[in-house]
């Protein structure tokens, strides 16, 4: 990227343009390649201050290999990870992203997976928790090229929203030119459930920690296989 | 041990509850049945706490403490049980977490000591047990992929490890096959003690075959119209509410 992006370019729609003008001009990507048949588990971590933290990674995954990543998206008044990935014939990608924010922090996770050849998969789970006035945004493109068949894309979606001022961004996309597919995607936006609140309140279980409970039980699904990360999102939601 | 007086609660400033009174004694269990309307599942709610009902009058103690003076947290800690007509289903809280958690807050809130994990295990196993529930199945979320019965059979175990000194179980039975009524009427009957008052809120007179009730109420437009004993069930059941709605 060479020049600052605008509000127009669609991948940055939602980001904080002023913290990334004064971060410019950002690092290039890291790089990540995925041989045949190799199977690697990587995880994304910003839980810093209040320093811009802005991650770029760009993954190819050969035939037969795979990915697991998890993104814990908590720190920088404004945070970005950025991930495009390549699959090859019968390639693996599996991301858990959970993106946490308070106060006023902007924090996105922006994805670029391709399915360039036939019997990819694709799994993503994002699940995002914001309170006060934060800003937690999932902009996942999924783009299947002509000749890839039997590609398997699912996108999951789900966010949160703790307080009335606080916002959540989910923009699932598809592009499709392969006629042999099956591409999901899902996405809500909601506050915690009143009846499972007034369910633990009848058991005696008072708001603050039946809110704990159910804002835990939420990111779950998408730290699944990362109990490291999932004990600091934890920590972080009980700070 | 419970005493409900004259209690008039609103929804959306439409009275629901319109000078109930009703008070069940230490080991007493007694039954209220009404038409649908009624408000028979408002006093549960109201009782519990539960945002959205406004009362507009009246009291309620339990042991002496005024519960509308309480949040529904401290309520269920002063001892009082809701059995929910249709429990809820909670994603990613396991039934264990769940009932643990409650356990102890219940007794910190009390100063009594928490619950130790060797503790609180043979006591959910024990009950889970005799509910008919794996200990598998407390493993997993809350109500998630549990059968209507199955839920049921859940809040009686909930009912049975914390313990509380007023259980009010609305619609408990409704849903039930036979084996799990029996079951879940087992364990009501098994909950019988001068430490404890039941109040069953029920639309049929089924459960009351195999829970025999000391009291029987009619609700009928948010207050307690005929009061009898048990034949009183009997005698509903035969003839319906008709005579009592156009009183």
């Amino acid at each position: 990227m060479t020049a600052l992006p605008t509000r127009r370019d669609e991948a940055w729609r939602y980001s904080d343009l002023a913290a990334v003008e004064r971060a410019w001009p950002l690092a290039p990507a890291a790089t990540l390649a995925i041989g045949p048949g190799e199977h690697a588990t990587r995880t994304i971590v910003q839980d810093g201050g209040n320093a811009t933290a802005v991650d770029a990674l760009d993954v190819t995954i050969a035939a037969g290999g795979s990915l697991t990543l998890h993104i814990l998206a908590m720190g920088g008044d404004f945070g970005r990870v950025a991930v495009d990935v390549t699959l090859g014939d019968g390639a693996r990608f599996d991301l858990g992203g959970v993106i946490l924010g308070r106060g006023d922090a902007v924090r996105e996770i922006v994805t670029t997976v391709r399915h360039a050849a036939p019997n990819a998969t694709s799994r993503q789970v994002i699940r995002t928790v914001v309170d006060d006035r934060a800003t937690g945004s999932y902009l996942g493109k999924v783009a299947v090229a002509r000749h890839a068949q039997k590609s398997d894309a699912v996108q999951s979606i789900k966010a949160l929203l703790l307080a009335r001022g606080a916002t959540a961004n989910a923009k699932p996309e598809l592009e499709i030119f392969a006629d042999d597919v099956k591409c999901a995607h899902g996405a809500t936006v909601g506050e915690l459930d009143a009846n499972a609140l007034f369910y633990l309140a009848s058991r005696g279980i008072a708001p603050a920690e039946a809110k704990a409970l159910l804002t835990e039980a939420f990111i779950t699904d998408a730290l699944a296989g990362a109990p490291e990360l999932a004990e600091r999102a934890i920590a972080w939601l009980r700070a | 041990m419970l005493e409900i007086t004259d209690l008039r609660a609103d929804i959306d400033g439409k009275p629901i509850l319109d000078g109930l009174t009703l008070t069940v004694g230490a080991g007493e269990v007694h039954a209220i049945m009404g038409p649908n309307g009624a408000g028979k599942s408002t006093l549960g709610y109201v009782l519990a706490g539960r945002a959205g009902y406004e009362v507009t009058g009246g009291s309620v103690t339990l042991g002496g403490v005024d519960l509308l003076a309480l949040d529904a947290h401290e309520r269920a800690a002063a001892g009082l049980f809701l059995g929910l007509q249709y429990p809820v289903e909670i994603p990613g809280v396991s039934n264990l977490t769940f009932l643990r958690t409650a356990l102890n807050a219940q007794r910190r809130a009390r100063g009594e000591a928490e619950a130790s994990g060797a503790e609180f295990m043979r006591l959910a196993r024990a009950e889970a047990e005799g509910f008919g529930l794996s200990l598998d199945m407390l493993k997993r979320p809350v109500n998630v992929g549990f059968s209507g019965g199955e839920k049921k059979r859940n809040e009686m175990v909930q009912m049975a490890v914390l313990g509380p000194r007023v259980a009010v179980l609305d619609e408990t039975d409704s849903g039930l096959d036979i084996d799990a009524l029996r079951v879940v009427a087992d364990g009501i009957n098994r909950g019988r003690s001068p430490a404890r008052a039941t109040l069953l809120i029920t639309h049929y007179q089924r459960l009351l075959d195999y829970v025999v009730p000391d009291r029987v109420h009619v609700l009928v437009a948010g207050r307690i119209v005929r009061s009898g004993g048990p034949e009183l069930a009997r005698e509903l059941e035969a003839s319906g509410y008709a005579l009592d709605q156009a009183a």
